[in-house]
């Protein structure tokens, strides 16, 4: 069986901008996947040349093992979701889910009963005969979601899905797509630049910048393992420690501290110990758990969030974040307090550019 | 809640009733009627007398010495409408007026497409220069036309030595169809480029999306949604080609008179004022009636 998407060295330039630059990327049959990373970073282009809304510059791109690289969109075998819906405002709802069928010449009646039935299937029987204009975003959405599955695609796209949408909305369709991708059995294939979003939501993560892949994996490794710098930062919030690689165990921070931090790059590497918020705990000064490691500073600032705080320390030569879940009977430091921070060595990772 | 005596007036000023939000609006009404009334004044003055005027003619009496008396009212100039001179007349200006409008429409229509994809720059390039003539006398350049056109010009010189044989251009009905799309061709451009270039792009995306070809995006998506200026850029260029007097004067022989010439004649030559007028009138009701129609019908497709 071969790879749902699969991409071979694929690269798009617009005039003298690359876009995409020589990405290799296979999406297995099935799987929930996620393009992320910030505006301008391809993602978006990357998606569309999988539409076949634009052609890659070189390189190779497979949808089930058949070529399509310069295949126009009408020819492939998936369809795309877009970004704000792109529905057609001069049909109704019935006509906008029937589009893909009436053009590929299956039978008005049958086209017509298939997009009821779609319909139905995301909760909007009933609203047929309504203009796009006349729904809400959540409504438009799932029409914009009938229309593109109706069409029973290998493959479907999604350009910033649910970027429209407010939280509350966002959150309940971000499980309804989940559901119907499990259902359908297909792979889904979305855009982001939320990586809440992308985390929640996908089996994996691709996380992109200025054009290039730099991580393809599960969730839980992008946020525990992140392979570079930009990755550790992009993906949840972190603390980003720099320092130079002494040994394969240990990292000679900026001030001179060592830490327990193994690693395989060479001796003298320059690298940053990524240590994310929640992973750091605050201590009275000196009072470190054995096995620990741990660094002193002042507490500068303390913003409450309802279910943790957020600590502003003051290290000598920078400042870190440290979330302490708020459980009844915390101890909460006043700012200005004398404090050591400590953290289990499995809880860091070792980054570089 | 009686404790507090706070003064009946001060209060009725602070709470926005309804009453009060109506005032606001009437008084929001009457000044924007206020910033329109020159307007009103400049169209009563202009445009609602002189057509009261030529309503009053329309039935008036003809008399011998080329006059017209506002006496003896009659229907006369209405029933010499169903002549069949006025009748060939009508409909050789009707037809030569929609064969206008069509091929404005279709050179008309992929240049727009064309102008409404470029760059912003391209665009305010091209169309300028779809305006340019607009900086040349409408007259001035039929009679370009005219040396375009002409027997010795170099059209027939090119047809001629193409092999295509001696050709005759001037003063035929191809001549008055080439100056009317000559003419009116930016009518038709203008609206249906303001048209097209509103729709957004992604919507033509999509229905390629869903297995539409290149025709079926265009019939479905692009056609549809650009109609209000199809409908705008067709009115545009049909009701002056149908009344048009300068292109098929210059350009037209003495077979093709055109119902703007007729009228005109009917002033100046025949002296039967009541029956131009009752023309006139016929002809900008059947405009009006073909206008609401039009729109309404383009109405209920979009």
């Amino acid at each position: 069986m071969s790879a749902a998407v699969e991409l071979t060295a694929i690269t798009k330039r617009f005039g003298d901008v690359v876009a995409v630059d020589a990405i290799d990327l296979v999406i297995e049959d099935g799987e929930f996947f996620a393009l992320l990373g910030p505006s301008g970073c391809g993602k978006t282009t990357t998606l569309r040349m999988i539409a076949g809304l634009d052609f890659p510059t070189e390189g190779s791109l497979k949808i089930f093992g058949d070529e399509v690289g310069t295949l126009p969109p009408n020819k492939r075998p998936v369809n795309t979701v877009f970004q704000n819906y792109a529905l057609f405002p001069h049909m109704n709802v019935l006509d906008n889910v029937a589009f893909g069928l009436k053009m590929s010449s299956v039978g008005k009646a049958e086209a017509r009963a298939a997009a009821r039935e779609m319909i139905t299937t995301v909760q909007l029987a009933g609203l047929e005969a309504r203009r796009p204009t006349q729904m809400s975003g959540g409504q438009q959405q799932r029409v914009a979601l009938a229309r593109a599955l109706v069409n029973r695609p290998k493959v479907l796209l999604l350009d910033e899905p649910l970027g429209a949408l407010d939280l509350k909305l966002r959150q309940e369709m971000q499980g309804e797509l989940k559901r119907l991708q499990e259902e359908l059995g297909i792979s889904f294939v979305f855009v982001t630049h939320d990586q809440e979003e992308a985390l929640t939501m996908s089996d994996r993560i691709a996380v992109m910048n200025e054009g290039r892949l730099l991580q393809v994996a599960t969730p839980e490794e992008i946020y525990e393992k992140p392979v570079n710098r930009f990755v550790a930062n992009f993906i949840g919030q972190t603390n980003l420690l720099e320092g130079t690689v002494e040994n394969h165990d240990t990292v000679c921070l900026a001030n001179g501290a060592r830490v327990a931090a193994p690693s395989e790059h060479a001796t003298g590497t320059a690298v940053a110990v990524s240590l994310r918020p929640e992973r750091a705990h605050i201590r009275d000064r000196g009072d470190i758990p054995p096995g620990e490691t741990s660094v002193d500073g002042i507490v500068e600032r303390i913003t409450y969030l309802g279910n943790a705080r957020v600590y502003d320390i003051r290290l000598d030569w920078m400042t870190m974040e440290v979330r302490e879940e708020n459980r009844p009977g915390m101890q909460v430091c006043e700012p200005g307090t004398d404090v050591s921070i400590s953290w289990d060595p499995s809880a860091i990772s070792v980054v570089t550019d | 809640m009686t404790a507090v005596e706070a003064p009946a007036a001060d209060e009725e000023v602070l709470e926005v009733t309804p009453e009060f939000e109506a005032a606001a609006e009437r008084q929001e009404r009457r000044r924007g009627f206020l910033l329109a009334l020159p307007e009103f004044g400049y169209l009563t003055l202009f445009f609602a007398v002189p057509l009261v005027i030529v309503v009053v003619y329309s039935f008036a009496t003809r008399n011998r010495f080329g006059g017209t008396d506002l006496s003896g009212w009659n229907v006369d100039s209405y029933v010499k409408l169903a002549e069949p001179l006025v009748r060939e007349i009508f409909f050789r200006s009707v037809w030569l007026a929609a064969l206008t409008t069509v091929i404005c429409l279709v050179i008309g229509y992929p240049f727009a497409y064309y102008l409404a994809t470029r760059s912003l720059r391209v665009r305010n390039v091209m169309l300028v220069f779809v305006m340019i003539p607009f900086w040349t006398n409408f007259l001035v350049r039929n009679y370009a036309w005219r040396v375009i056109l002409g027997n010795d010009g170099p059209l027939t010189k090119t047809t001629e030595f193409v092999g295509l044989g001696e050709h005759e251009y001037l003063f035929t009905q191809t001549a008055v169809v080439l100056g009317l799309v000559y003419g009116f061709l930016p009518f038709m451009i203008l609206p249906l480029y303001a048209a097209i270039e509103r729709i957004d792009r992604r919507l033509l995306e999509a229905s390629r999306d869903l297995y539409a070809n290149g025709f079926q995006s265009f019939r479905h998506v692009l056609l549809p949604l650009s109609m209000p200026g199809v409908i705008a850029g067709s009115i545009l260029c049909f009701i002056p080609s149908l009344g048009a007097y300068v292109t098929p004067e210059i350009l037209g022989g003495a077979k093709t008179t055109l119902l703007g010439s007729y009228i005109v004649t009917q002033f100046l030559t025949a002296r039967n004022w009541p029956f131009g007028a009752a023309m006139s009138f016929v002809l900008m009701a059947i405009m009006l009636a073909a206008t609401v129609v039009y729109f309404r019908k383009g109405g209920r497709t979009l």
